[in-house]
């Protein structure tokens, strides 16, 4: 055996993938260790990566509109508004207050879909097996709302370029509203079981610090950057949709830790729930269609739009050369930028923590790789 | 003739020490798979869901259909393992976690339910127990690969220290009782009349921390820490050996609730053992049998499979059985022990799925800081204090002082 | 390949004239007919009569700033649905970049995004583009930098960090160069990928039949 073999034995290589049970999908990490401290970390991603941008420019801005579900899975609704947003506003379209209000309440939904099925999986990667059956528990009412309302649970493709494809069904502001009620008292519980917890605070607080500075400099978005202390959300900032005519607050952290992460995101919930009992008031009876045509021609022209999803700020940024066809469809995923920061975040920490950190991030490697 | 028979098994105690190794076998290999499906349906109850459900009534059967397919599994060693020391590790885990029960007092010894009363026997406890270290260290490390050797020296770290904290919270028991040995014990916390743990409060938190550390349970369960370590040390291993891994953990639970019981709450003494009064609750046996059998026997009506009614109805009758067996006076008394010691361990059984319900892991620095940190200067401390009171007590004026206070 | 767009539909023509406002706005349809005429933005019947369905020259404080320091550098000011957008010559990328990331050049610090757009009939055929975000300002804006095929484009991970993993993918994606990058190779991509997919001359079919034809020894994958 070489000489060079033994002098380099106490830095440990571990592949950390493409199947981990923490991983959250087909993430691949290369971990250097001496012994459990981790010296650095690298991603390899792509194992998911389906050319969406490419099978973009050869599809119709209609028929693309169902593959940018499989990019976030765990958040289809928000990801297919996002799209929707971005070609109706290169078409200049306004949508009627119904249309709106619908996908406002679907996406917030969507929303506390994403994240408790975040804080399960995280809880369930930092060693609390059991709050993941609460919080599935939970999310299958909400994808009972999403199946009542377009017959798809996961990959929803609930809306259309212009509007909506289906009215709302009958009673469906009070399961919304039931579903609510039914939340509230249920996020108490997991706040119970977990934020005073002295083992999830120790594993927890000062792990993954990310400060307010780093965070934009690294380009995170989302309950991330939040969670790092600086109050940026774009519902409020640049607000689609009628956002800006709803009441709520942005929820931020102070020391940017994983535990601030995780009460962000608590708190997030919370608001998603205010957000969606405001918008089932203002439903009102009308057109859910706005004024566009037959044929989606936008106009030759290039527009970026984007909307908070629950992991960030997604991005689409559409160029179209007039046709029926987009010339180039981008897609600004979360995630993805979200990831780089992995490696600032995770230096000098153990083993156990990477896990940890990985599952603050809330990354869907369907989106990451796209 | 039975006389003779008695005075043949006296005389060659070795036979009889044989049947009883066997008798205890035999139960503590249907305890540890029962446990196994117990621990399933418990978790599931807190986590509001069913647990298994598909083989028998209820998943009673669930124990033997996973042994049989860990039986029928390959037996894999991957490349470049240390082929002897591979297959060698587990059997030494097992091999620990069984040799231990040797010197558990069930019950009453004179009613025959100790294999063998040793005047060492805390110390062969702790001298063998931690011989199961070994079979983790040596199947991490022989595996060749990242996970596995991660998690052994997570194992090895951890038992270390825990086992110097367990073994620190009992010498506590020990200066109270006087003597290693564990029938002694017991018959001390008789004497006393009063169990261990009121005696030696912080003993027993420690002992009971330091046995979750060491049987690699959660919160301490991080040599196998599923989300990081994959699956730890046993990463590597399939088919039967890994059962034999499964199998040593369930049975060092065991172990350990066995040893918590004997040291602190009493062993096979009934609660209340010297207020007479309380007489009565030697029936609690034909209680137990009868709720079970009336539970079986609803279960039984529901349940609509014809094939799963009989056999439930079946089961419900060998519980109708057995309380009337032991509501007959002499097979009462003789079973009041080992019926109190086995309740008790399943007292901390249950405690140990609790946590697991309940509790995130701990991270291994947190978790080595606990140990170093915290249990062990407390422990010191503990039988520093205990020491002290000790002599103290023994002087003549404060035994009458004591009196005076106390009696 | 059917659906190929014939012509680039924006960003103005092959060599960007110095500055004049009027000039892109003016010189972007006449670029475009240059292979053939009638093709996609001709009169499209749906969209024709809305008014502001075209770019608009931009103007603000911040571009006469941009323009007083970097006289050469900055072109095609436009405007969309308000989102303004300029052309910056890519020698000059990095001191627009600092500039712009600075308090005074209105502290753009977040980096949301950097892509790019392939014109295979233009003499520079790649976009870069980069959007940046204020929160100062609470603002948008669109920095292009137009690329030819083999040259190298400044990268901008020295101004913000978050352009690492996103310059790999353009150049994992489109075979863009980056200039002082720190890890250039692939991201999505495995390492011995041929060809750049996104860009509009990637031929999967023909790829896919070679690797059959090689590794199968049959005619066509399809």
């Amino acid at each position: 055996m070489p000489e060079a073999t033994y002098l380099d034995a106490n830095e440990l290589v571990i592949n950390m993938g493409p199947q981990h049970p923490a991983t959250h999908g087909v993430l691949r990490v290369k971990l250097r260790l001496d012994g459990e401290r981790v010296l650095g970390t690298e991603c390899i991603i792509g194992y998911l990566h389906r050319g969406v941008e490419k099978i973009a420019e050869n599809r119709t801005y209609v028929q693309f509109a169902p593959y940018v579900d499989r990019m976030d899975y765990v958040a289809a609704v928000t990801n297919g508004m996002g799209y929707c947003e971005a070609v109706e506003k290169l078409m200049g379209v306004e949508l009627p207050p119904r249309a709106q209000y619908t996908r406002m309440i679907l996406a917030e939904l969507q929303r506390i879909a994403s994240h408790l099925l975040w804080l399960g999986t995280h809880a369930l990667d930092i060693g609390a097996m059991t709050p993941v059956f609460y919080t599935f528990r939970e999310r299958e009412e909400i994808l009972k709302i999403f199946e009542n309302y377009c017959g798809a649970r996961l990959t929803t493709h609930a809306f259309r370029i212009g509007g909506l494809q289906y009215d709302l069904y009958d009673g469906f502001e009070k399961d919304a509203t039931k579903f609510c009620d039914y939340l509230l008292p249920k996020i108490d519980e997991y706040e119970e079981l977990l934020s005073t917890n002295r083992i999830w605070m120790n594993r927890t607080k000062k792990v993954g610090v990310l400060s307010g500075k780093d965070a934009i400099a690294l380009g995170v978005t989302g309950p991330v950057l939040r969670g790092s202390g600086v109050k940026w959300d774009i519902r409020k900032v640049q607000p689609y949709e009628a956002y800006d005519k709803v009441e709520f607050e942005i929820p931020t952290g102070q020391n940017g830790d994983t535990y601030d992460r995780y009460i962000v995101r608590i708190q997030e919930m919370r608001q998603s729930v205010r957000i969606i009992r405001q918008s089932v008031e203002r439903l009102a009876p009308g057109p859910i269609f706005g004024k566009v045509g037959k044929v989606i021609k936008p106009p030759a022209a290039e527009v970026y739009h984007s909307i908070e999803a629950p992991k960030g700020e997604l991005g689409y940024f559409v160029v179209s050369d007039g046709s029926t066809h987009p010339y180039r469809v981008r897609v600004r995923p979360p995630s993805f930028v979200n990831l780089e920061a992995l490696d600032i975040m995770s230096r000098g920490h153990l083993v156990a923590d990477i896990v940890a950190i990985i599952g603050t991030l809330d990354i869907v490697l369907g989106e990451v790789d796209r | 003739m039975l006389q003779n028979v008695l005075q043949f098994l006296n005389d060659h105690y070795l036979i009889l020490a044989t049947i009883k190794i066997l008798i205890v076998f035999a139960v503590l290999l249907g305890i540890v798979a029962y446990l196994v499906l117990m621990e399933r349906k418990v978790l599931a109850f807190m986590q509001a869901r069913l647990g298994p459900m598909r083989v028998g009534p209820w998943g009673l059967l669930q124990p033997i259909a996973d042994g049989l397919k860990l039986l029928l599994k390959e037996d894999i060693v991957p490349a470049g393992a240390d082929k002897f020391i591979f297959l060698l590790a587990p059997v030494i885990s097992i091999i620990a976690a069984f040799t231990v029960f040797a010197v558990i007092p069930f019950g009453p010894p004179d009613k025959g339910f100790v294999i063998s009363d040793i005047n060492i026997g805390l110390l062969f406890i702790l001298a063998v127990s931690s011989l199961g270290i070994y079979g983790i260290i040596l199947g991490g490390w022989s595996s060749n690969s990242h996970y596995p050797l991660l998690g052994a020296l997570r194992s090895s770290a951890q038992l270390v220290s825990y086992e110097v904290a367990a073994g620190l919270a009992v010498i506590g028991v020990l200066l109270c009782a006087n003597s290693l040995s564990m029938v002694e014990i017991v018959k001390n916390q008789q004497a006393a009349g009063i169990w261990n743990v009121f005696r030696q409060p912080v003993a027993f938190i420690i002992y009971l921390i330091a046995a979750v550390a060491e049987t690699n349970r959660n919160p301490f369960d991080l040599p196998e820490a599923e989300s990081e370590l994959t699956a730890g040390f046993h990463t590597e291993y399939s088919g039967f050996r890994f059962a034999l891994y499964f199998m040593a953990e369930y049975t060092a639970m065991v172990l350990v609730s066995a040893i918590a019981v004997t040291l602190f709450w009493g062993g096979w003494l009934r609660p209340f053992a010297s207020v007479h009064w309380l007489n009565f609750l030697d029936y609690t046996p034909v209680v137990v049998f009868l709720g079970a059998g009336v539970v079986v026997i609803l279960g039984s009506i529901k349940n609509p499979v014809p094939g799963e009614k009989l056999f439930l109805f079946a089961v419900a009758g060998l519980c109708f059985f057995l309380a009337v067996v032991v509501a007959i006076p002499p097979v009462n008394a003789w079973i009041q022990g080992v019926f109190w010691f086995v309740a008790k361990v399943m007292v901390f059984l249950y405690a140990f799925i609790w946590y697991r319900g309940t509790f995130p892991r701990y991270r291994y620095d947190q978790l080595m800081n606990v140990g170093w940190r915290v249990m062990i200067p407390v422990g010191l401390a503990n039988i520093i204090v205990t020491a002290v009171v000790i002599y103290w007590w023994s002087k003549p004026h404060a035994a009458a002082a004591a009196t005076l206070l106390f009696r | 390949m059917a659906d190929e767009p014939k012509a680039p539909p924006s960003g103005g023509p092959s060599e960007p004239p110095a500055k004049s406002p009027e000039a892109p706005e003016g010189a972007a349809p006449p670029a475009k007919p240059a292979g053939k005429p009638p093709a996609p933005a001709g009169k499209p019947p749906a969209p024709a009569p809305k008014p502001a369905v075209k770019p608009e020259p931009w103007s603000s404080p911040l571009l006469d700033e941009l323009q007083k320091r970097f006289p050469e550098a900055i072109s095609d000011p436009l405007i969309f649905r308000k989102q303004p957008s300029i052309v910056v010559a890519k020698e000059s990328l990095l001191g627009v970049c600092e500039f712009l990331k600075s308090d005074r050049g209105g502290s753009y610090t977040l980096l949301t995004d950097e892509t790019a757009v392939d014109y295979p009939k233009r003499e520079k055929r790649f976009d870069v583009i980069y959007h940046l975000y204020s929160f100062q300002r609470n603002d948008r804006l669109r920095l292009k930098v137009l690329v030819g095929e083999g040259e190298k484009v400044p990268s901008v991970v020295g101004v913000w960090l978050t352009a690492d993993w996103l310059e790999r993918e353009v150049f994992d994606m489109f075979g863009v160069q980056y200039e002082g990058h720190p890890n250039l190779k692939r991201i999505l991509l495995p390492d011995d990928w041929t060809g750049h997919p996104l860009r509009k001359d990637y031929d999967i079919l023909r790829q896919d039949d070679a690797w059959v034809q090689a590794n199968l020894n049959i005619k066509s994958g399809q």
